[in-house]
């Protein structure tokens, strides 16, 4: 590690642009592509027929042998859009009293290179076998050591938190930095502005996304406007809450919701969902580090059943940045958080159909090409990537656990509609949960599962 | 902690003793002893400490029911007592102990008269402005007429890098900290000169952080739970020592959940802050008996743990003493303190209330003769010889001059660039640029304005900004 870091540093001085703002490479030879990194699923291929360990014919991928999982050091090292973070400081660039910015305050990024592949004996990248709730504590205990002024409170985090994602904290930075406060979301969410006002970076919990409503106020009235409101002589770019959200199985009306497009509205804020560990990581960085508030929503199902070897170094993945999952140029799917895997499924069920099922499934969809786009930042969302891809497929479906009114899909079906409007071949169908509270027994039929998913892919196919 | 088995041992000896009288005698000597150092009878203040260990949920067993509807105070009636110093007509009162007689002449002459000219300036800055609303110059305001002892008093008190977390109506605190007028002008004429809010928020909205004050909203409350966190910044960051947070608040913002949320985390997670509420008798039109049924915000203080004294608004040198030792307490012990100042609204509520509908005009003016902050200081300050009628016109000239003067600077500056509707909604991206939505959006005001500008539905409205048409074609 030590021989690789001052080889980098090496190579960056070389380069002379230490305090470069840009992304550059190093001098080193590009990589062969890796064909994990842009074509993740191979639909019907014969490494899906590995056994799958939940309900589902066999053979369909589940969130445990799902193929968009990095299961291997070097399919995690080349995880798309990644940037080592590699100085010690995690402060945005400070800006002189003209408004430009001090060299040298400028974040330091490293793109991937060749020597990452290396061993990690000599001096290569290391990575570590991490479920989501482990990566989530990876990124704060990075931010906690790098980062002397920054906290980690909310309701029982101290011990550890109800799911884990704080564990050891308290212990090794102290219960004056990863404290509990008293059970009030509003107060949370109102301690968290006044930290970050004040130049603190505050890392807020909200312990379930079904619970941050008490906090509304603060968080649409007050945290996204402080900045514009204050003509920017303030602001709370600081501060970020991480809230578990979406179905968990039996969570009913108050540890299932998912209520990212209630914030839609609320200019100055952004709003982050990831699909798996390496994601986790890479984007709370990311969001704990831009220069806004921002809400991390993750989807508590994926805490412990989603395993991706995960980079142990400091890196970020780029808000407001879409991914393409899988590339095609017959139909696009769009979605963000465990529906991801839902959609993987249905791709499963489209080109091997069960018996049961098989009358149903034209056969002459069974090779189509699925473009899967993770949208990954909810707000403001990459509408380019979709607008690319949709001009290409011309149809598009999005999935989201949320009600269908009002919720993302909407806003992009809407955005589709006008920038794609000549494109389009078939209307932009909205695969989410219905228009009511999400009861408890009746997950089954609320959720966008693999049938639903599939007969949207059919009707929209065949419209 | 203790073990189970002590636990049980302790809770034993508890109940053994007599269910109230130790500790109830102990509270009354301390509070006692707390409030004789402060004053005696007619003027009083409670500093109450909070003492409970937390080993068990309950502090003492009793084999009977206690129901308490009020707050124990040193005289059992009740109430919790407003420190007081001066008279109606501004006399030292008599019962006023000679340590706080001394206290009043420790303080350096120039700051009773700076505290006099500033409270002043108030009466004499509203005048104008709420005047210049009535003539549609600006579009709303809010006076301070009746609580200019109690904001520019406390002001006073706090150090000058002492972070302050306001409601709306306390101007005096800027007034105090030499805000420059002529950025509270830009303010409320939102001027292309407005640093505050860059013409994004409504008048009186200030702000600025070379003077501590952090930007205003309206959303009532929402600034007492960031005073906390902003409490716990200070906490933790060796180089602020000495500092406090200061919060301030109108008694009916204390009905907000936001006043339980911030009082509860500053008291649980420590800080230095002193919570200042401004109890001025009424919330728009809602008179304080229709907000709460208690003994006013005071005795919440204790509940939460909280040290808390009452003041006299309408008497600025208490005030002043008052939240000293407010803010003595809070940075000494790392912790909230509550001050409630009691005094009145003169003024109505706002530019956009007629307060008579809710209240008679009598009573205000009764109020206004009978008890003004302005008048009390003032006489206490002629009695010292340090003010005359001589120097109260020649400050009253000058004040209204200057106040003239950044009024028609700023009455006659352009409003800032239509760039500024879509600036700061998010810091700058790593390119420097806006997001991409509101980088389209923008540039669909160019287009709309290119094509629309010159139309007479639109054209005076745009010139009226700094650059006018030209500087969107440029975008």
């Amino acid at each position: 590690m030590i021989a690789s870091t001052s080889s980098r540093t090496f190579t960056r001085s070389l380069l002379g642009c230490s305090s470069c703002a840009s992304p550059r490479r190093t001098l080193l030879p590009p990589l062969p592509h890796l064909a994990i990194s842009s074509t993740r699923l191979a639909i019907g291929g014969p490494h899906q027929s590995r056994s799958s360990s939940s309900s589902g014919p066999a053979g369909m991928p589940t969130v445990a042998t799902s193929s968009l999982l990095s299961t291997t050091r070097e399919a995690a090292l080349h995880t798309h859009g990644l940037r080592w973070r590699d100085d010690e400081s995690i402060h945005p660039p400070t800006k002189d009293p003209d408004g430009n910015i001090v060299p040298g305050s400028v974040p330091t990024f490293v793109e991937p290179s060749a020597e990452d592949l290396i061993s990690v004996d000599q001096g290569g990248r290391e990575t570590k076998k991490m479920n989501l709730y482990q990566a989530v504590r990876d990124a704060m205990a990075i931010t906690l050591s790098k980062d002397s002024s920054s906290v980690v409170f909310g309701e029982d985090v101290n011990f550890g938190g109800v799911f884990r994602c704080t564990m050891g904290l308290a212990d090794e930075f102290g219960s004056e930095r990863v404290f509990n406060t008293p059970l009030t979301e509003q107060g949370i969410a109102g301690f968290g502005i006044g930290l970050a006002t004040m130049g603190k970076t505050a890392v807020a919990e909200i312990q379930f996304a079904d619970y941050i409503f008490p906090a509304f106020d603060q968080i649409v009235n007050e945290a996204a406007k402080y900045r514009f409101r204050s003509g920017d002589q303030y602001n709370v770019g600081s501060l970020t809450f991480r809230s578990p959200c979406m179905a968990v199985g039996h969570g009913g009306l108050y540890h299932s919701q998912s209520p990212e497009a209630y914030f839609l509205q609320a200019a100055g804020l952004k709003v982050v969902i990831p699909r798996s560990p390496i994601q986790a990581k890479g984007l709370l960085l990311s969001a704990i580090r831009d220069p806004n508030p921002v809400i991390f929503f993750e989807p508590k199902i994926l805490y412990r059943s989603c395993v991706e070897q995960v980079p142990v170094s400091d890196y970020q993945l780029p808000l407001s940045s879409a991914e393409i999952l899988q590339e095609g140029s017959d139909l696009t799917i769009i979605s963000y958080g465990p529906p991801l895997y839902t959609i993987e499924g249905a791709l499963h069920l489209l080109a091997n159909p069960s018996e049961d099922i098989q009358s149903l499934v034209p056969r002459d969809l069974r090779g189509l090409k699925v473009e899967l786009i993770d949208l990954r930042t909810i707000m403001p969302y990459d509408i380019e990537t979709v607008v690319n891809s949709v001009n290409k497929t011309g149809r598009c479906i999005v999935v989201h656990e949320a009600g269908k009114m009002g919720g993302v899909g909407s806003e992009l079906a809407a955005e589709i509609q006008q920038r794609c409007f000549l494109k389009l071949e078939a209307p932009v169908q909205r695969v989410t949960g219905w228009d009511t509270p999400f009861g408890m027994i009746y997950e089954k039929m609320y959720l966008p599962d693999q049938v639903r998913v599939l007969d949207s892919i059919i009707e929209t196919m065949r419209y | 902690m203790l073990s189970r088995a002590s636990q049980v041992r302790v809770l034993a000896s508890v109940a053994r003793t007599t269910p109230r009288a130790p500790r109830t005698a102990a509270r009354q000597s301390d509070a006692r002893s707390d409030a004789a150092s402060l004053s005696l009878s007619y003027t009083k203040a409670l500093f109450s400490t909070s003492r409970s260990s937390h080993l068990f949920p309950l502090t003492y067993l009793s084999h009977s029911p206690v129901f308490l509807d009020k707050v124990a105070s040193p005289d059992s009636s009740g109430v919790i007592p407003a420190f007081r110093l001066l008279d109606g007509q501004g006399h030292v009162l008599p019962e006023v102990p000679e340590e706080w007689k001394k206290q009043l002449e420790e303080v350096p002459e120039e700051t009773w008269v700076k505290l006099y000219k500033s409270m002043m300036f108030l009466p004499a800055l509203d005048t104008i402005l709420a005047s210049s609303q009535r003539q549609g110059r600006i579009s709303f305001y809010m006076t301070s007429y009746g609580e200019e002892g109690v904001v520019v008093g406390s002001a006073a008190a706090w150090s000058p890098t002492d972070e302050v977390f306001a409601q709306y109506r306390e101007v005096g605190v800027l007034v105090w900290r030499d805000y420059p007028l002529s950025d509270l002008m830009a303010q409320v004429f939102s001027t292309v000169s407005d640093k505050a809010s860059k013409g994004r928020q409504m008048p009186v909205h200030y702000g600025s952080p070379a003077h501590h004050f952090h930007t205003i909203s309206s959303p009532l409350g929402t600034q007492i739970p960031q005073a906390a966190g902003a409490a716990y910044s200070l906490k933790l960051s060796p180089e602020r020592k000495g500092d406090c947070v200061i919060c301030y608040m109108g008694e009916g913002a204390t009905s907000e959940g936001d006043f339980h949320a911030g009082f509860n985390m500053a008291s649980v997670l420590g800080g230095p802050v002193v919570f200042f509420v401004r109890n001025n008798g009424f919330a728009i039109s809602t008179p304080a008996a229709q907000q709460y049924k208690g003994d006013g915000i005071a005795a919440r203080g204790p509940g939460y743990g909280i040290e808390t004294v009452r003041v006299d608004g309408n008497d600025p040198l208490a005030v002043y003493l008052a939240s000293k030792e407010a803010r003595r307490r809070a940075v000494e012990g790392q912790k909230p303190v509550l001050v409630e100042a009691m005094s009145y609204r003169v003024g109505h509520h706002s530019t956009s209330d007629d307060s008579s509908a809710y209240r008679s005009t009598d009573d205000v003016s009764s109020i206004k003769k009978l008890d003004s902050p302005l008048f009390r200081l003032r006489s206490y300050l002629e009695a010292r010889n340090l003010w005359s009628s001589e120097l109260e016109e020649a400050t009253k000239v000058e004040q209204r001059k200057s106040i003239l003067r950044a009024y028609a600077g700023a009455d006659k500056e352009k409003k800032p660039a239509w760039e500024e509707m879509f600036g700061g909604v998010y810091g700058d991206r790593e390119d420097g640029g806006l997001e991409r939505h509101l980088k389209e959006q923008k540039m669909e005001v160019k287009r709309l304005i290119g094509k629309w500008g010159e139309s007479d539905m639109w054209k005076k409205d745009l010139e009226r900004h700094d650059g006018g048409i030209e500087a969107v074609k440029k975008w």
